[in-house]
């Protein structure tokens, strides 16, 4: 019960910032935290990233091995992104069964990657309906400070962008792995994921779990590098306006933009 | 697996399924069909066959779960095993708790929890038989029945999706659209308060056309609104109008 003042005393100080226009961290509405990325972290992985946002951070590795494909998807290799808040990354996070928040952090995520079509999954089939590649792309919160969703998106595009794709042949229609022989994973396109809350008549972009834990509602946007939109997922209590979410589409297209060019800067 | 192609769309327009860019499947929904529940609804939206039971405000368990301030809003929403082609597992999928959790946020804003502190209201949704669209089809169904339980709302929720199939975009994507078109954008829509209550999108949309489906998605719900509204006034007005 005691945290349910606290959090009406904190939605009450938040609001009267947002009406000066100012937020509870110094940040304009419209202003992302700063976005760190250092890939290669861990080298046992075929590639990864610790991304920062702020105070969220997220560890994701990239693991590449053959597979059998999907039954009704022979011609395409296989990709799986994760997401999972580790418990030493929150207070509040219990070991366990992942909760319906973590589920759909998960499938956002994934989402996001699978509907922009980042990866020419067609690349990766090694024998059609026998054999394929698979890419698992696991991302795990390791300090949680707010919108986990751009956060792990960040993590698991810089994740990809700095793998390399082992050489399989096939020997005796089973795949063999040819050492030393690499390549560059086939990118078609830049996801990139922008999450944004309203908190009363306000939109911000970038909640912090402050922000986060007031706000009304929640729209996640991901759009691709040719500017089309791929992805949507409004989550929270309560709604929207269309207007409000046609504002926030063009928020997301131009804040990608700029995230765009940081991913760029890794390949 | 041997995978056909259908052609989505005739060159003048014509879907799949007969329909025209604008049309809706047929829908009808009945109120009041669980006799246990406090409330009901049953719909028929397509293909897709759905039941929605309420219970509630009852008390909470566990005990934990219940706000001192306001009353709690559950949602499971669960597909039969037989509800789709090869048999699903019966056991809650990842997909299903994540459509549990987006129907529950765009019910949440249209009911007056506030008036039941430490109770909880229960929705229960089945799919007994799933076409393209079922969580929208789940949540007019779970609206009507919250009604049905004589819960304060502030607005009935009304879901619909479009889409983009062939190039153009579409009201209410069937399920050969929906696995072969190229998006997919569910909405849900509180249409007197105006409130988008649930948004999701798979598929790659220009900006443009992000607001035209989205504008298309809209007059959808408003059309299953005068749908669940006679619904309910069939149950409760037996002539149908007041």
């Amino acid at each position: 019960m005691g945290s349910q003042i606290l959090d009406q005393l904190k939605r009450d100080k938040i609001l009267d910032l947002l009406k000066t226009g100012k937020r509870i961290d110094g940040r304009s509405l419209d202003e992302q935290r700063p976005l760190i990325i250092e890939t290669g972290v861990i080298p046992k992985a075929n590639g990864s990233a610790r991304v920062k946002l702020g105070n969220t951070e997220v560890i994701t590795g990239v693991k590449i091995q053959p597979d059998k494909p999907f039954p009704d998807l022979g011609d395409k290799g296989i990709l799986i992104c994760t997401a999972e808040i580790l418990p030493l990354a929150d207070p509040n996070v219990e070991p366990g069964p992942p909760n319906e928040e973590v589920i759909e952090l998960a499938r956002v995520v994934d989402r996001g990657i699978r509907e922009t079509e980042m990866i020419d999954l067609h690349k990766l089939v090694l024998i059609e309906n026998k054999s394929v590649i698979g890419m698992f792309i696991d991302s795990s919160v390791i300090d949680s400070g707010g919108n986990l969703f751009d956060a792990c998106s960040y993590a698991s595009v810089a994740g990809i962008l700095s793998c390399t794709v082992p050489k399989y042949e096939i020997k005796d229609e089973s795949p063999v792995l040819v050492e030393g022989i690499t390549s560059k994973p086939p990118i078609k396109t830049l996801p990139v994921s922008v999450t944004m809350a309203r908190i009363g008549e306000y939109v911000i972009i970038d909640p912090t779990k402050d922000e986060e834990s007031c706000m009304d509602a929640r729209i996640t946007i991901t759009t691709n590098s040719d500017g089309n939109i791929c992805a949507v997922q409004k989550g929270g209590s309560d709604g929207f306006t269309a207007e409000q979410l046609i504002q926030c589409s063009e928020t997301a297209l131009s804040v990608g933009r700029k995230i765009r060019k940081q991913f760029e800067q890794l390949m | 697996m041997v995978k056909i192609m259908t052609q989505l769309m005739t060159e003048d327009g014509i879907r799949c399924d007969g329909r025209r860019l604008d049309e809706l499947r047929n829908i009808s929904i009945k109120v009041g069909v669980l006799k246990n529940a406090d409330g009901s609804a049953y719909i028929e939206f397509g293909k897709n066959k759905i039941l929605a039971g309420v219970f509630g405000p009852r008390d909470v368990h566990p005990k934990h779960m219940a706000n001192q301030d306001s009353g709690i809003l559950r949602c499971r929403y669960h597909m039969s095993p037989f509800s789709v082609t090869e048999r699903k597992n019966p056991a809650p999928s990842r997909r299903e708790i994540e459509i549990s959790k987006v129907i529950k946020e765009a019910l949440q804003p249209s009911v007056i929890l506030k008036d039941y502190p430490r109770t909880v209201i229960d929705v229960f949704i089945e799919v007994l038989q799933a076409d393209g669209g079922s969580r929208c089809a789940a949540l007019d169904a779970a609206s009507v029945a919250l009604a049905d339980a004589g819960i304060p709302m502030r607005d009935l929720v009304s879901a619909c999706a479009a889409g983009k199939v062939a190039d153009r975009i579409v009201l209410d994507v069937n399920n050969e659209e929906d696995q072969e078109g190229q998006a997919d954008m569910p909405v849900a829509l509180m249409p007197n308060v105006g409130k988008i209550t649930l948004l999701q999108l798979d598929g790659m949309l220009k900006p443009e056309e992000f607001k035209t489906c989205m504008q298309t998605a809209l007059v959808g719900c408003k059309r299953v609104y005068e749908i669940q509204r006679k619904a309910l006034m069939e149950k409760y007005f037996q002539t149908g109008e007041q």
